[in-house]
């Protein structure tokens, strides 16, 4: 496997095919009606939303654009051509990494050994060939600065990362090894705001090194910065994709139902803290300590 | 790039013990040095005086030979049961292995007249084709390894005793000896390498090479990243194209070929195989993994720490009869040692990688 891999930069500049179509993508599970006609395009260095609720099946449509399940109908075109993907791996191959929200990493092992597994740098030949201790360690903490990402040691065992940490070196990896196309499985849900503060950031980074970029969510508080179209789903239904210059947020929030109620309770939650801070009633197992 | 790495302030200088506690092997090379102290403890006062130091006979030539070969005996296994429990799996049917590779060897030399390196090759054959089908097994059933080697372990030992009944009518094969004596190859399992007054078995050689085979293909081989990938998260590997179940069925084979290697050593040794060889190996086996820092549920462990466990193994079965211990209490203390062990490495493992629960 080669180590030294960015095809990404050159073709950032020639935006207008898109990196990914989906085309009227169709599944079933038996009689279920999983997705039904599906269109959506990212190109080079854009950030595509996927929004709707538990059940709107956007779990479906990505694994059905990372290869998981071949859709019933409808087709996949990559860079202007049709494609059928085989395997996640085959996806992989063809640029679409998929980063799942907690199957990406093996806790005990390094950062760098998570980094390139499955792809491992190796030097020697024969039986002497052997896994590249301080390439993998070099790499992965260069890749990891060149997407901002500040890693104290790719030493440590991946298990004493932050939610966002981990979310990161998945990102860093996925860039490293060619990927065109980035899906983003709610990677921002299991997360505190500060770390999915991080975590957009990084987002951002991969979006300015000429990626596409799909991410799902159902926070639209995490979605509107840092996407440029959104798509959302209903119940397998597409109810429109949208710009967002002509979007407004509270009509994406309008648009996103549950997601809207959700984000106004947390709102409330929000000032009945800065109240309770306010007047000084916190006891002390409440909130954020005051200095 | 190690100017930056010192100059961040968030990462804690460590001190040099703190990091080599981080290292898994650390609780296993502990409780050697603890046993090695308790066992020769009635020797301290005799500094000087040569002949009291070697009067209970672990420290003597013939004493460390001893304890060394029980040692190899455990070692070998648990070299290839620490990968195999670090690709997240178990394998119960090593001790049933043992008897059944023994006798298919020693039936292939008594009972078919096959040269003794042909037979061990038919030996390790046999362990092979078993291990691959426990590996099949697990990875098609999706059944826990424990159920599947279980079965395997029952199964091995009933037809072995069976088979060798149905065509010696006993349950012993001897007087290999007309058949092995005077060849080379099989100086290479049962010879002794003799230095001064040592004499070492080459079942201690095939330990350390065992061994280090075991590390170097775990730390520094593609391989060996599959086998932590493999362990530490299953779907994450697979999904980054990591051959999982290919990694598992290798894994299977390669601790049927160490209890094959092992049963090779014995029945060229004694020359003579029998039915019943290996009982209870394979928890010997486990135990030393699981106090050499493996974890039970995959992904952690060294071949380091376990041959420092089967080393503390070694030294304690030899040790307690010689400190005038009823040779019975060994099982106690094993488990007693294997308790202290595991707790230990699971406090070592949590102070030394700080991994977040």
């Amino acid at each position: 496997m080669t180590t030294a891999t960015n095809p990404v930069a050159e073709s950032a500049t020639s935006s207008d095919v898109p990196l990914i179509e989906a085309r009227s993508l169709t599944k079933y599970f038996g009689n279920v009606i999983a997705i039904q006609d599906i269109s959506l395009e990212v190109r080079a260095g854009e950030v595509v939303c996927l929004l709707g609720d538990n059940g709107a099946g956007k779990s479906t449509l990505i694994k059905t654009l990372s290869g998981v399940h071949p859709p019933d109908s409808g087709e996949i075109v990559l860079s202007g051509e049709s494609v059928h993907l085989a395997s996640p791996r085959d996806a992989l191959h063809r640029g679409i990494a998929t980063v799942y929200q907690d199957l990406a990493m093996c806790p005990l092992m390094s950062v760098s050994r998570n980094f390139f597994l499955g792809n491992e740098p190796t030097k020697g030949w024969g039986p002497f060939k052997r896994f590249d201790n301080e390439a993998a360690d070099r790499i992965a903490l260069e890749e990891m600065h060149r997407m901002g990402i500040d890693l104290r040691n790719t030493s440590q065992a991946v298990g004493t990362l932050s939610g966002g940490e981990r979310q990161s070196v998945a990102i860093a990896r996925a860039v490293h090894f060619g990927a065109k196309v980035v899906i983003l499985d709610e990677p921002t849900s299991a997360l505190g705001v500060k770390e999915a503060a991080i975590v957009l950031r990084y987002i951002v980074a991969a979006q300015a090194r000429g990626l596409g970029v799909i991410l799902i969510t159902h926070n639209v508080n995490h979605a509107y910065p840092v996407g440029e179209r959104f798509v959302i789903l209903d119940r397998g239904q597409q109810i429109g994709t949208f710009e967002k210059e002509e979007l407004p947020r509270e009509e994406l929030l309008k648009l996103m139902g549950g997601g809207a109620e959700l984000d106004k309770l947390s709102h409330e939650l929000e000032e009945y803290a800065a109240e309770v801070e306010q007047k000084g009633l916190g006891n002390s197992d409440v909130g954020t300590p005051v200095s | 790039m190690s100017e930056a790495k010192r100059q961040d302030e968030r990462v804690r200088t460590r001190n040099p013990l703190q990091a080599a506690l981080s290292r898994p092997s650390a609780g296993a090379i502990i409780a050697t040095i603890i046993a090695f102290l308790v066992f020769t403890w009635p020797l301290w006062e005799c500094v000087g005086d040569a002949q009291a130091c070697t009067a209970n006979g672990f420290l003597t030539p013939r004493g460390i030979s001893n304890w060394l070969e029980v040692a190899a005996q455990v070692g070998i296994l648990a070299a290839a049961v620490t990968l195999l429990m670090i690709g997240g799996e178990f394998d119960l049917s090593v001790g049933s292995m043992i008897g059944a590779a023994g006798m298919v060897l020693a039936l292939s030399i008594a009972e078919f007249g096959l040269d003794p390196w042909m037979a061990a090759l038919v030996a390790f054959g046999f362990a092979l084709v078993i291990g691959a089908l426990n590996g099949w097994l697990v990875t098609r059933t999706g059944l826990p390894s424990f159920i599947v080697t279980l079965g395997m372990l029952f199964l091995l030992r009933g037809a072995t005793i069976g088979i060798t009944r149905l065509l010696t009518d006993r349950t012993q094969v001897g007087g290999l000896r007309e058949f092995t004596d005077g060849d080379m190859f099989v100086q290479f399992f049962a010879g002794d390498l003799i230095i001064g007054d040592f004499s070492i078995s080459a079942s201690v050689f095939w330990w350390v090479l065992v061994t280090v085979v075991a590390w170097w293909v775990l730390t520094r081989t593609t391989f060996g990243n599959w086998i932590f990938g493999t362990g530490g998260n299953a779907t994450a590997a697979r999904n980054v194209g990591v051959p999982v179940r290919g990694v598992k069925i290798s894994l299977f084979m390669a601790t049927a070929a160490s209890a094959a290697l092992l049963a090779c050593i014995q029945v060229f040794t004694v020359a003579s195989a029998d039915v019943l060889r290996g009982e209870q190996k394979e928890l010997e086996a486990i135990a030393a993994s699981v106090i050499g820092g493996t974890l039970l549920t995959g992904g952690y462990g060294s071949p380091i720490g376990a041959f420092f466990g089967a080393l503390m193994l070694g030294m304690t079965k030899v040790g307690i009869p010689l400190a005038s211990i009823p040779a019975e209490w060994y099982f106690a203390v094993l488990g007693i040692v294997l308790l202290v062990g595991v707790l230990l490495s699971n406090w070592v493992r949590r102070r030394g990688t700080g991994v977040r629960s």
